[in-house]
């Protein structure tokens, strides 16, 4: 299982090193796109972000509704999909973790 | 004649039903056969009274203590600026105000009026008329820009959609994600009272998390809210903690996505979706777990509510509807007295869908953008010469605000990443976030109309 790094060191401020470090996870296209997408709206909108682990909480992230809007309009555009209208079965991602396999599995 | 508090004291005789705030509960029994206002009660008789609350349990007690004692009652929503109360003070006629704030912080007692600051329910009520007053309820409407209007509505009209509660029916908990200030939360606190039912209400600030841990504890059965603060709970986990019998969302379009994550979400409850507006009262409710409305709703003659659909856009006809604009000529029925929503619909098969506002007001996520709004400020960019702000589809919050801009000087093709960082900058120096445009788009020309206007037809 994943360590929740919140408790983590000075390491973990730096959300793109924090999820390189983690030893279960993957990096993928999908995946970079979706980390760069969370920094350049947390920026745009003036948001501190907690570090994006793939067991915190969307809505404990420090982004707003607002924020998630905008990053699930700005994939559409840079990866060509949204899942959450195209899914055969939409639900809505409650980690960054689900968040991520939403959309790795509607890109295939 | 029927009042508030009469119907209450019908009601919640039996039973040990309670309006539930983080911090605060009061019994429906209570609220029935008592007043926080002492003589003051006797004293706002036949006035105009504000009611101008910090909590919403403030709010619901205000209401039963002045309906049918005051002749009319202002309505106050939680956003509602401090500005625009010698405005609504002066529309509205108002001779006194009723509030829950302490005298220190409340700031009221500059427009010159009688000011009552509302305590728990403890002092038997001597006032029991026979003959109540109908008080009219002043409610402000959510779609406009400047001094928000306010519409005249009467309990009457306010409760027309509201069945009552059946012998033997089971015992249910109300909920909702909106303010009862708002005419969409109103609607559940009226089904509350009415009903004998608790109530859990959400405190200003609350966290979503907070919130649906207390609907939880209290045994939610009925919630409420936009499909936008369905989308913000399917989000959270505390999701888990309620297991409600009957969701229902209104308020904004309820899209397939939305409604079918939350049948998959709660497999045993009845998930519906209910038109209505603050103007125009409740229309309809669709319980078959589709986006839409079925045409056959449309077009019955003599039904209690009656729909048409005239270029395009939803008119309802029925004794819920508002009965005007308070200081203010302007009709709100055509002579037939039929509402026009401004709500635009497009007929797909036997069924209506909803596909936005006329005049291109865009939504997100419940509150409205007047698109002129944002290019007005665009267009103040030196390096602008027009723009188009249109509604984009957005899973989350249903729209999203995008613009489309025409360079002033076409020569000029350096670069378009830096010309759109300063516009979004201006944007954001003027405008509260959610009316920034989230995506911009260059292009060479917007097309007018016949009449000189930006065309929106085809935005």
């Amino acid at each position: 299982m994943k360590q929740n790094s919140i408790a983590g060191g000075a390491a973990d401020l730096d959300p793109a090193r924090n999820v390189q470090d983690s030893p279960d996870v993957s990096p993928s296209p999908v995946r970079d796109a979706i980390l760069r997408q969370f920094q350049e709206v947390a920026a745009s909108q003036g948001k501190a972000i907690k570090p994006l682990t793939d067991d915190l909480v969307l809505l404990n992230s420090g982004l707003d509704s607002l924020c998630f809007a905008i990053i699930v309009a700005e994939l559409e555009d840079t990866l060509g999909i949204d899942p959450f209208s195209s899914a055969e079965e939409v639900y809505f991602p409650v980690t960054f973790g689900d968040f991520i396999s939403f959309y790795e599995n509607a890109a295939g | 004649m029927t009042w508030l508090r009469g119907t209450l004291a019908a009601s919640s005789g039996h039973g040990e039903a309670r309006l539930f705030g983080a911090a605060q509960a009061i019994a429906l029994a209570d609220l029935a056969t008592r007043t926080g206002l002492a003589e003051g009660l006797a004293e706002l008789a036949g006035l105009a009274v504000l009611v101008r609350t910090q909590s919403q349990i403030g709010a619901a007690q205000a209401l039963v203590e002045l309906d049918g004692v005051a002749r009319r009652i202002v309505l106050c929503p939680p956003d509602l600026a401090d500005d625009y109360l010698p405005t609504v003070i002066e529309t509205a006629g108002i001779k006194a105000i009723v509030t829950d704030i302490p005298e220190a912080e409340n700031g009221l007692d500059r427009y010159g009026l009688p000011v009552y600051r509302l305590g728990e329910p403890t002092a038997p009520v001597a006032l029991f008329p026979d003959q109540a007053r109908a008080t009219e309820w002043l409610m402000f409407t959510s779609g406009t820009t400047g001094v928000p209007k306010m519409v005249i509505h009467t309990l009457k009209g306010l409760t027309g959609a509201i069945k009552p509660r059946a012998e033997g029916a089971p015992v249910v908990v109300w909920g909702t994600f909106y303010d009862i200030r708002r005419y969409g939360g109103l609607q559940i606190l009226l089904r509350a009272l009415t009903g004998g039912a608790s109530m859990v209400l959400s405190d200003a600030g609350e966290p979503v998390a907070d919130f649906l841990t207390r609907l939880g504890e209290r045994g939610v059965t009925n919630l409420s809210g936009t499909p936008s603060h369905w989308r913000r709970a399917l989000m959270t986990p505390e999701l888990t903690r309620i297991d409600p019998g009957y969701v229902r969302l209104s308020g904004e379009i309820a899209d397939q996505a939305v409604l079918d994550s939350l049948r998959a979400f709660f497999p045993k409850a009845a998930v519906g979706h209910a038109y209505a507006s603050t103007e125009a009262g409740v229309g309809f409710e669709v319980n078959d777990g589709l986006e839409g409305f079925p045409a056959a709703y449309v077009g019955q003659a003599g039904a209690e509510v009656e729909m048409k659909v005239v270029d395009g856009s939803l008119r309802i006809r029925s004794h819920r509807a508002a009965s005007g604009y308070a200081g203010q000529d302007s009709a709100l029925a055509d002579a037939e007295g039929y509402v026009d929503t401004g709500d635009m619909v497009e007929l797909r098969g036997d069924r209506y869908h909803f596909t936005g506002r006329r005049g291109g007001i865009i939504n997100v996520g419940g509150l409205k953008v007047h698109p002129e709004e944002v290019e007005a400020v665009i267009n103040r960019h030196p390096a602008v010469r027009m723009s188009r702000v249109s509604g984009r589809r957005n899973p989350i919050t249903g729209a999203l605000v995008t613009a489309e801009i025409v360079r002033a000087d076409p020569e000029q093709r350096a670069s378009d990443g830096d010309l759109k960082a300063s516009i979004l900058h201006s944007c954001r120096q003027a405008l509260a976030a959610y009316k920034v445009p989230a995506s911009v788009r260059f292009v060479d020309s917007l097309a007018v109309t016949a009449g000189g206007k930006l065309d929106r037809q085809h935005a």
